[in-house]
């Protein structure tokens, strides 16, 4: 292809205009090229399902009849119960929690930090297993409680099945989005309003009331809508922690699809589901949009300082203890418990030799002719592997184009842009439930788990990309071009340098999500392809201190991948881009 | 009537303040300039009660306010960056402190009104603060502090953030407001155009201590010390020796010899400070002479600069590159 413009002749000026005219239609092509396979992909997988969805909900017949009419109104009326309950509480550890990060300096606090953020990147299978093993049935804690009453078994108590376990989980779950948002709009909250009211006669009380409140209202409402929105869409600690009659809309459409084959009704109920989501959103993006803005913002540093008096000494020490035990012992009880033998084995009899064991872990790699497989477990994690990978080449073969392009939008290319993020905003069941009604046939094909898992994941790997090749500026490459490289030469010396971190980031990411991915994969993964944590579901619903031990064995595993992808983003992250 | 005595403050085991005494007369304005670091910000917020010194009392009409916590001082604060309420709009933000007092709401309604004509923003009661550009929001600030009539009012380099032409618009309605309410003030600055335009009196505050006190004119007139005069840009400041002291006293510097007469008696060989006032005197028999380098021109005048590194102020540009001789005035410092 001739260069756009050439050199040897610059005076003859109808040449470049039609050199530029060629340029600008193949430029225009070009773009159209960068947007057809994602926005194909989206609808082939995301919008023709909802399509399906809907016309199935659409349904008369099943509309008014009682029954379905009560399982709607409980699934809906329970989710939002727990959701409420979940978000309340979740104010009420992250609020003292995110003033004490945003107030004071003390030691080990960039560790606490990124542990309360932790559980929010780990599968839900991962932190339901974490506190089964605190708190279950075959936990230390029973075992603790059984040890100190052997004979009275009204101390044995009840966890997993219960609200109480829901609410704890979520609250685990959630408490780092208070941190960071409300955290945030502490520390930058400037400290010479607060001066000037108190200059004005306002005592502590006042200025709490009529200045630092006020101001730090809308983040307060942005947080618990988030965490209303996180809450009410959960599915798999509400799935593995919760029992029967705690179903939420998620759980029953699963159940209606998969146990009951009742395609209509998951369909109402999906529906219902995305209408709430959207609601939720829309009024969550009015309270963003809707903050205050200061007019001199401090610096975040300037607002810290070091505990003081006996009263702030005690509420750091106090917190940081219950923060760093609430943190901390799920994710230690579960990698303890899978290298613990705390029963005796199915078919074992006589005396139960406690200790340490490493049976669990070799038996991931043992086919039982009586296990819940066909196939080794180890199996599972195979296949998790090898979807994460097809996950990571589709999601960055169909981000790449996506995030280019909105690098430098054009106005029709910024409607297009929440287009992309819509199916963040679907659940992973719904979005497993546009499968099967649309693809149903297609079902018994394994590749079917990493389209749904590209789908969750691609939302953020254009959020990674498009900043990066958004921050390369272009008189870099002109400069790379002026110094006589070739194209070629400019995109690898340039744009590569500094999208490698990126790349790998966004890799990461959508390593990881696979990794996770609950919802969708358990209502279209195949028995015989399971993933690792399907196979987690699976051992833990099954009786016997083995598949309880395999169940610890395999989250363990997860959870340490997992915790080793989010340390890599971390350190990839570039200095000064924002957070999720 | 405020008297600040023997004040001092460490900060992260560096001394910020030694031994700051002075007092605020009713209806006086005191400037305190100083370099940015030399304390003078932390001494405002140690009057304002925001924080505590070290050694030392604050008093107000021969009180001691130690145990006096800031909302109960009854001292206006205006900072450079205004620490508008973003929340409130400009009524509401002048009217904080008159509902922090429980006024009733006809007076409070009556008390905007009038404080918002004083600093001329009437029919600006309904405005977003954030709408507003910096002079008007620096106004608002401005009548937000003085609506309760505060004791004493206190400002923080309040025009820092505000360019030169509408500094000067909002500094002249400030002195004629300061004049009008006959408010005491304390007004802290780097800027000594500021602090001359303004003060009654100037504190010059260096390395945590006053330097110089008195009048801008006495300032001018009088500098204190070598530092005092190169801070306020009062001439060329050489250092010399004295060679005779018989009648006038004979310096020797790298610029020349000059005579003249000195407060202190200084000794034969003793080191002391000149200050060479760059504009021109005919009546002087001390001159400085020098071939020119330099030629840049100032409001009405030449600043010339010669080869030695003197300037002086003239009517007429010399040619770069000649010889000239300036009678100047000379004087000994501190």
């Amino acid at each position: 292809m001739p260069l756009p413009i050439n050199h040897g002749d610059a005076g003859n000026m109808d040449d470049v205009k039609i050199h530029l005219r060629n340029f600008a239609s193949s430029w225009l092509n070009a773009r159209v090229l960068l947007w057809f396979f994602p926005l194909a992909f989206l609808g082939v997988f995301f919008f023709y399902p909802l399509i399906r969805i809907f016309t199935l909900s659409i349904n008369l017949g099943l509309l008014l009849e009682a029954d379905t009419l009560h399982i709607a109104y409980n699934a809906l009326g329970f989710t939002f119960y727990q959701a409420s309950l979940s978000t309340l509480i979740t104010l009420l550890v992250g609020l003292p929690s995110a003033y004490l990060f945003a107030r004071y300096e003390f030691g080990g606090k960039p560790l606490l930090r990124a542990l309360t953020a932790v559980p929010f990147m780990l599968p839900t299978v991962v932190v339901a297993a974490g506190f089964n093993a605190l708190l279950g049935p075959r936990s230390w804690m029973q075992t603790l409680s059984s040890f100190f009453f052997p004979l009275s078994s009204a101390i044995s108590f009840q966890f997993t099945g219960t609200l109480t376990a829901i609410l704890v989980a979520h609250v685990f779950y959630n408490t780092t989005i208070v941190i960071r948002i409300v955290g945030n709009a502490i520390s930058r909250l400037d400290p010479k309003l607060e001066q000037t009211a108190r200059s004005l006669g306002a005592d502590s009380r006042r200025v709490w009331w009529h200045v630092t409140l006020p101001l730090l209202r809308p983040s307060m409402l942005a947080a618990s809508l988030l965490v209303f929105l996180f809450d009410f869409t959960s599915f798999g600690v509400i799935l593995l922690l919760g029992g029967p009659g705690l179903a939420t809309l998620e759980v029953e459409i699963y159940l209606q699809a998969v146990k009951y084959f009742n395609l209509s009704l998951a369909a109402l109920l999906s529906l219902i589901q995305l209408l709430c989501t959207l609601i939720f959103s829309v009024i969550y993006t009015r309270v963003i949009s809707r903050s205050i803005v200061q007019t001199a913002q401090r610096s975040p540093e300037s607002n810290l300082r070091k505990p003081k008096s006996l009263c702030e000494k005690f509420f750091v020490a106090s917190a940081v203890f219950l923060l760093s035990a609430f943190f901390i012992l799920p994710l230690l009880a579960l990698p303890l418990r899978s290298i613990t033998r705390l029963e005796a084995d199915r078919g074992q009899r006589g005396e139960v030799q406690t200790g340490l064991t490493a049976d669990y872990y070799s038996e991931l790699f043992v086919n039982r002719r009586d296990s819940v497989f066909y196939v080794p477990p180890m199996q599972a994690a195979l296949n998790s592997l090898l979807y994460a990978g097809g996950t990571v080449i589709l999601s960055l073969v169909l981000g790449f184009p996506a995030a280019s392009a909105l690098a430098k939008p054009t106005r029709l290319e910024k409607i297009l842009d929440p287009i992309l993020m819509l199916p963040l905003g679907a659940s992973a069941v719904t979005l497993g439930l546009g499968f099967i009604v649309s693809y149903g046939r297609l079902l018994t094909n394994p590749l079917l788990v990493p389209l749904a898992h590209t789908l969750v994941a691609l939302p953020f790997v254009i959020r990674t990309l498009q900043p990066a090749i958004a921050s390369i500026p272009d008189r870099l490459r002109q400069a790379a071009a002026s110094l006589g490289a070739s194209p070629f030469r400019v995109w690898q010396t340039v744009d590569w340098q500094i999208l490698r971190r990126a790349t790998m980031s966004a890799a990461t990411f959508a390593f990881t999500i696979s990794l996770g991915e609950f919802g969708a994969t358990l209502l279209i993964s195949r028995p015989d392809y399971p993933t690792i944590p399907v196979a987690i579901e699976r051992f833990l619903s099954q009786p016997g201190g083995l598949n309880y031990g395999q169940a610890m064995a395999m989250a363990t595993l997860l959870m340490l991948l997992t915790t080793a992808c989010i340390l890599m983003i971390e350190k990839l992250r570039l200095p000064g881009t924002g957070e999720f | 009537m405020l008297e600040l005595r023997d004040i001092s403050k460490t900060y992260e085991g560096q001394l910020l303040l030694k031994n700051i005494s002075f007092k605020v007369d009713s209806g006086e304005t005191i400037c305190l300039l100083g370099a940015s670091g030399s304390g003078k910000s932390t001494l405002l917020r140690i009057i304002a009660g925001l924080e505590l010194p070290d050694a030392g009392q604050v008093l107000w009409d021969s009180t001691d306010l130690f145990s006096t916590p800031v909302h109960l001082r009854d001292f206006g604060l205006v900072f450079q960056d205004y620490a508008l309420f973003p929340h409130l709009d400009v009524f509401n933000n002048v009217a904080f402190g008159l509902k922090m007092k429980n006024w009733d709401w006809k007076k409070i309604q009556e008390r905007v009104t009038e404080t918002l004509e004083l600093v001329n923003l009437s029919s600006f009661e309904n405005r977003k603060v954030t709408d507003l550009s910096g002079g008007e929001q620096q106004r608002v600030a401005l009548a937000r502090a003085l609506a309760p009539r505060p004791q004493l009012l206190m400002f923080d380099e309040p025009l820092g953030a505000l360019d030169r032409a509408l500094r000067e618009e909002v500094l002249n309605e400030l002195r004629l407001i300061l004049h009008r309410t006959q408010v005491p003030a304390i007004y802290v600055t780097h800027d000594q155009e500021e602090a001359f335009t303004l003060a009654d009196r100037i504190l010059l505050l260096h390395d945590g201590e006053i330097v110089c006190e008195g009048t801008p004119a006495d300032v001018v007139a009088r500098p204190c010390s070598a530092w005092a005069a190169k801070f306020l840009g009062l001439g060329n400041v050489l250092e010399g020796v004295v060679r005779s002291q018989a009648g006038r006293s004979q310096v020797e510097t790298p610029a020349g010899r000059f005579r003249l007469t000195c407060e202190h008696k200084h000794s034969k060989g003793e080191k002391v400070n000149l200050l060479v006032r760059p504009h021109e005197a005919r009546s002087e028999a001390n001159e400085i002479r020098g071939k020119v380098v330099d030629i840049s021109f100032q409001q009405n005048q030449f600043k010339v600069t010669l080869e030695n590194g003197l300037y002086v102020y003239l009517k007429d540009a010399p040619q770069i590159g000649r010889k000239i001789t300036v009678k100047v005035v000379v004087e000994c410092l501190g």
